[in-house]
């Protein structure tokens, strides 16, 4: 009686085991082919000081550098890095607009959108370090090459989401204000920007908090901001500096983070 | 009485708190721009420099250099590699001790969701700084940097994609009187599985492009021409090592994303 109530168990099916097979051995060769390049030269004789200073470092942080308020001191260092952050992300925010009309196909049509994304993806991949160096040989080192690297790199992923907002835009609102004797001036203003800006605004936050961070590198290479110093510290060996640093920061981003997050959960 | 009701237009909602905000924002952005010297005047100023500069390192390209270039960049390919082979492991149990729906004990979740926190702010190249003074020089400091940043970055994905999946199958499993180890292996890990894997790939992409800068540090890998020829002023060498390492992250970054866009 039983067999009328259970099936036998389907097969599982067998097209997907080639493929496994092949995917898995491409993997565990890509693996093995990376762990060839790891060259361990054994950990330094001076491994061991450097961690113990390290520890040092961070459990009792130099105070007096946090509490230094002039041009060299740690809170100066931070605030030149936010700033660096919020001006690049501003820039981009402005430079990205054009960029993603040229990627929106409900703007530009197919062809010349595809043009407008590939620019963005070129933009995106080119790494902002390298964007900074190049700026510091034009405006020379200090906190506007850092803007304008953080500015310009940032368009490819601001133009990119800024682009996918436009085209997922409801066009009948544009076709409401047309068919209302609206002028593309009005369309503009009424139809097309009350229903990107939240998106807009919350994107170009986004990009603040990853700016942030970034901005926290730039200086390693003379573009502004606390890099500079961290580097510094870290090649001189400056535990107790590197530690305070390292801390100052932590705290900084993640309270821009918490702050950042709860402004775009109201905006979208 | 009536005529007066429908004719009378309700008031505008204030605009104060919106005039404000907008005054507060931009008084920030122009403080900042100020602070940090930014000037619109000083780049049109210098735009020249710009044209040398782009002229000295690409036109034309140095092809005959990137013979020289081929190792590091294959080492920085390694580098990635292994960063997110690594962090991807090591994310696996994090992001299982940090999902709410899988450890059910507050203090668990929220002491690790800190420390991955914190992995996550510190920046790749420090990082990667941080190991060239413990390990000394070359491609093993880096590789330990972005095994940690990676290894931050896929526990947040993928935590967040453990507590949003279908919990339906987690209880239909209890129900049939499976314990923790069956409710992860077939609950949880079928579901998440395939977006694991791709947030991997995503880790691999980030690597490739931290990996090709790291070398400034002297972390390995193809970034540390950038320093030598930098100080050499030799910029029609950066210029091909720009190119050839712009060339291999748009390529990798192609074939991942292609990847990642079946697996989801």
């Amino acid at each position: 009686m039983m067999t009328t109530y259970s099936k036998p168990i389907p097969k599982k099916p067998a097209a997907g085991t080639i493929r496994k097979t092949i995917v898995f051995i491409v993997v565990v060769a890509l693996i093995s082919w990376g762990l060839e390049g790891l060259n361990f030269n054994g950990i330094m004789p001076s491994a061991q000081g450097t961690l113990n200073g390290m520890w040092k470092g961070i459990i009792n942080p130099d105070t007096a550098y946090l509490l230094n308020l002039t041009v060299d001191g740690l809170p100066y260092a931070v605030l030149e890095t936010i700033a660096i952050a919020i001006s690049g992300t501003f820039v981009s925010g402005i430079l990205a607009i054009p960029f993603a009309l040229l990627a929106s196909q409900n703007i530009v049509g197919k062809r010349v959108s595809k043009i407008g994304k590939f620019i963005i993806t070129m933009i995106r991949t080119f790494p902002e370090l390298i964007l900074a160096l190049i700026f510091i040989g034009i405006v020379g080192p200090g906190a506007p090459a850092g803007i304008l690297a953080l500015g310009v790199h940032s368009i490819g992923m601001l133009g990119k989401l800024y682009s996918e907002s436009i085209e997922s835009m409801d066009i009948g609102v544009k076709e409401a204000l047309l068919s209302c004797g609206g002028n593309n001036m009005e369309v503009l203003f009424r139809a097309v920007i009350p229903q990107v800006a939240p998106e807009f605004l919350s994107y170009t936050l986004f990009r603040f908090e990853i700016n942030m961070r970034a901005a926290t590198t730039l200086g390693l290479v003379g573009a502004g901001g606390i890099g500079a110093s961290l580097i510094f510290a870290i090649r001189g060996r400056f535990w107790e500096r590197v530690g305070i640093i390292i801390i100052v920061l932590v705290v900084t981003v993640t309270i821009i983070d918490i702050l950042s997050s709860r402004i775009r959960k109201k905006l979208v | 009485m009536e005529q007066e009701l429908l004719t009378r237009i309700p008031p505008k909602p204030s605009k104060i708190k919106f005039y404000l905000t907008i005054i507060l924002v931009f008084g920030i952005i122009l403080s900042s721009a100020l602070f940090s010297g930014f000037s619109i005047m000083d780049i049109i100023r210098n735009l020249k420099y710009a044209f040398r500069l782009i002229d000295s390192m690409f036109f034309p390209p140095r092809w005959d250099y990137a013979d020289n270039v081929i190792k590091p960049l294959l080492e920085t390919v390694q580098m990635a590699i292994l960063g997110s082979f690594f962090g991807a492991i090591l994310a696996f149990p994090a992001a299982l001790l940090a999902a709410s729906n899988f450890i059910k004990i507050k203090w668990v979740n929220n002491v690790t969701r800190i420390m991955l926190n914190f992995f996550r702010t510190i920046p790749a190249l420090v990082l990667a700084a941080l190991f060239v003074a413990v390990f000394g020089l070359g491609s093993f400091s880096g590789i330990v940097a972005l095994t940690i940043f990676s290894f931050g970055l896929i526990s947040k994905m993928t935590y967040e994609s453990i507590e949003a999946i279908d919990y339906g199958q987690v209880e239909a499993v209890i129900s049939l009187g499976g314990n923790r180890l069956n409710v992860f292996r077939y609950a949880i890990l079928p579901q998440v599985l395939p977006q694991y894997i791709s947030y991997t790939l995503y880790a691999f992409e980030v690597n490739v492009r931290a990996a090709a800068v790291l070398g400034y540090v002297g972390a390995g890998g193809i970034g540390q021409y950038y320093e030598i020829f930098l100080n050499m002023r030799r910029f029609d060498f950066v210029g091909i090592i720009v190119l050839i390492s712009f060339l291999a992250v748009l390529i990798i970054d192609f074939v991942s994303s292609s990847i990642r866009r079946r697996l989801v």
